[in-house]
């Protein structure tokens, strides 16, 4: 046993590393949070009203905290 | 108007200031590329002065569009994607802040250094010691804005595109301090601290990886967020997003040899960086096909949707250049392509096709979005600046294709008694009409991104418009 029967391994180790990660996320348990994951992106719109993302682009713009919607907005 | 209490504000300013920049890089860093690209067709461009010479102009090019532009993008779209999927403002504004500050002062001192010939000639890494010290600094506050957001997110799952831009943030630092490690004889002089062929396995663990995780991790993310996003429908896999994930970061580290084919790198070592590089065609092309699956049931959107449209011949040209890279890292493949025009071609279907036009869609989805607008002040623009982008990389892509075969069979062909068959010069005449077009090619680019700029402009305009007008707006609100 010497270092190259380490290096040998070392592809074992990567395949076993793998097939591992690719059983987790396959497994039936991990479905769930999987899709609530998968709807992060959209939940902040669902959570915000439009409205806010202007008012938060608003208030970055004038470096105050204006208070306001802006009229057009509520369309989106 | 209470809500503004109940939800988190997010810091757009920051997003706002680099997705301007980026723009602004885009002009100077593309626009560069075209002149030179330019100086390929008509020599007498390099004006006969030391500081417009190709050789001091295409690393500010290459440094342009990969740090500026592309920076600028990374930045730009990670502090907003990891605030909207954590539902958390950004951690330490005033460092965020300087991260922008820093960043847009390490690319003035590239922009003055590189032309004076001050370089410490490695490939993608050419800046001198004071600014690489400065680099890792932004970098490392970087970090920690980053991460510090990601600490404070309110969602329980840390979205996928989190997880590439972390990856990205993270391995671009410690690319970036391993190889730039030097020791300096002065102020703008420094020597790598590695030597011979140490030094080039170094630097092309640091080259590939560049591409790797700067040009393809990171915007991978934007992948992630932006084309569920633009598509109003989630990820086609987030199974097949984990797998990606783990597999490509694992694999993509080990390919840097295969720009070190038939050189003085021990042979096990470039079979090692071609095996790696063929390997990595797979998760490259899961990446790719969980991005246009998401499309699926909303291919009719492509119709009318610029921006998605930018968003999917993305990854039709990250598909194309995935593919091409692993054939190319076949040590007998390269031992046609290397040194030619193929590897710009492959470069640039890569940068053109891939990272600029994934960065265009997202600017264009995010510019609104940050400037309190629903929509870019006008969308013929984008569609304009669509068909520019594509005509003008097919065009350049295809020109070097041409050029680089021409190239690899004329210095490989010899005669009956073993001499070479062509000089040298005579594959450079040949090359001629290929940098023509390749040069029509940047300029349809370019002019795409002058549109942009256009628009881009006006639909930030409308925006402190509106923020005016909201002021009028808000008094009375306030009294109601």
């Amino acid at each position: 046993m010497d270092i190259n029967d380490l290096r040998g391994l070392s592809t074992v180790f990567a395949m076993i590393a793998f097939l591992a990660v690719f059983f987790w996320a396959y497994s039936g348990r991990k479905k769930r949070d999987f899709d609530e994951a998968a709807s992060l992106p959209f939940t902040d719109d669902t959570a915000h009203i439009n409205t806010q993302d202007a008012c938060s682009a608003i208030n970055a713009f004038s470096g105050t905290k204006a208070e306001h919607a802006d009229k057009d907005k509520g369309a989106i | 108007m209470s809500t503004a209490t109940l939800q988190p504000t997010y810091n757009y300013k920051v997003v706002r200031q680099f997705a301007i920049m980026a723009v602004v890089w885009a002009i100077v860093g593309m626009g560069m590329g075209l002149f030179i690209a330019t100086q390929m067709v008509f020599p007498e461009l390099n004006l006969d002065l030391p500081w417009t010479s190709f050789g001091r102009l295409r690393p500010l090019h290459t440094n342009a569009v990969i740090f500026a532009f592309g920076g600028c993008v990374l930045y730009a779209t990670s502090y907003y994607v990891v605030q909207r999927t954590c539902q958390a403002t950004l951690a330490l504004p005033k460092l965020a802040s300087f991260t922008f500050w820093g960043w847009q002062l390490v690319i003035v001192l590239a922009a003055i250094t590189l032309p004076m010939g001050m370089t410490s000639t490695k490939e993608y890494a050419e800046l001198e010691w004071p600014i690489d010290i400065l680099i890792a600094i932004v970098w490392i506050s970087y970090a920690i804005v980053f991460f510090g957001t990601i600490m404070k997110r309110k969602a329980k799952h840390i979205y996928v595109a989190n997880w590439f831009f972390g990856a990205f943030i993270i391995t671009v630092a410690v690319l970036h301090i391993v190889n730039s490690a030097a020791v300096p004889v002065s102020l703008t002089k420094s020597y790598s601290a590695y030597a011979g062929a140490m030094d080039a396995a170094v630097q092309w663990w640091y080259g590939h990886n560049a591409v790797g995780f700067f040009l393809t991790a990171g915007f991978l993310g934007m992948m992630y967020y932006f084309v569920p996003k633009q598509a109003e429908r989630p990820v086609y896999s987030y199974r097949l997003s984990i797998v990606h994930f783990w597999a490509l970061i694992a694999i993509y580290i080990w390919a840097g040899p295969h720009h070190l084919h038939y050189t003085a790198l021990p042979d096990w070592a470039q079979s090692l960086g071609m095996v790696m590089s063929l390997i990595l065609l797979a998760p490259s092309w899961g990446g790719m096909i969980n991005g246009i699956m998401t499309l699926s049931g909303a291919w009719h959107k492509l119709r009318t949707d610029p921006i998605l449209r930018f968003l999917v011949v993305s990854l039709s040209f990250y598909g194309m250049s995935t593919f091409e890279g692993p054939m190319m890292a076949i040590k007998t493949v390269n031992a046609l392509s290397h040194y030619t025009d193929w590897t710009i071609g492959h470069v640039h279907s890569g940068a053109l096709g891939w990272v600029a036009m994934v960065s265009f869609g997202s600017l264009y989805h995010m510019i609104p979005k940050v400037c309190g607008r629903e929509q870019m002040y006008s969308v013929g623009m984008i569609n304009a600046h669509f068909w520019l982008a594509t005509i003008g990389t097919v065009l350049y892509v295809v020109a070097m294709w041409v050029n680089g075969i021409t190239q690899g069979l004329m210095w490989r062909a010899v005669n009956n008694d073993g001499t070479l068959t062509y000089s040298f010069i005579e594959s450079v005449s040949a090359s001629h009409f290929g940098y023509v077009v390749r040069a029509i090619g940047g300029a349809f680019f370019v002019l795409g991104v002058l549109i942009m700029a256009y628009n881009v402009y006006r639909t930030v305009k409308l925006g402190s418009e509106n923020q005016q007008e909201g002021e009028v707006q808000a008094s009375p609100a306030q009294t109601a």
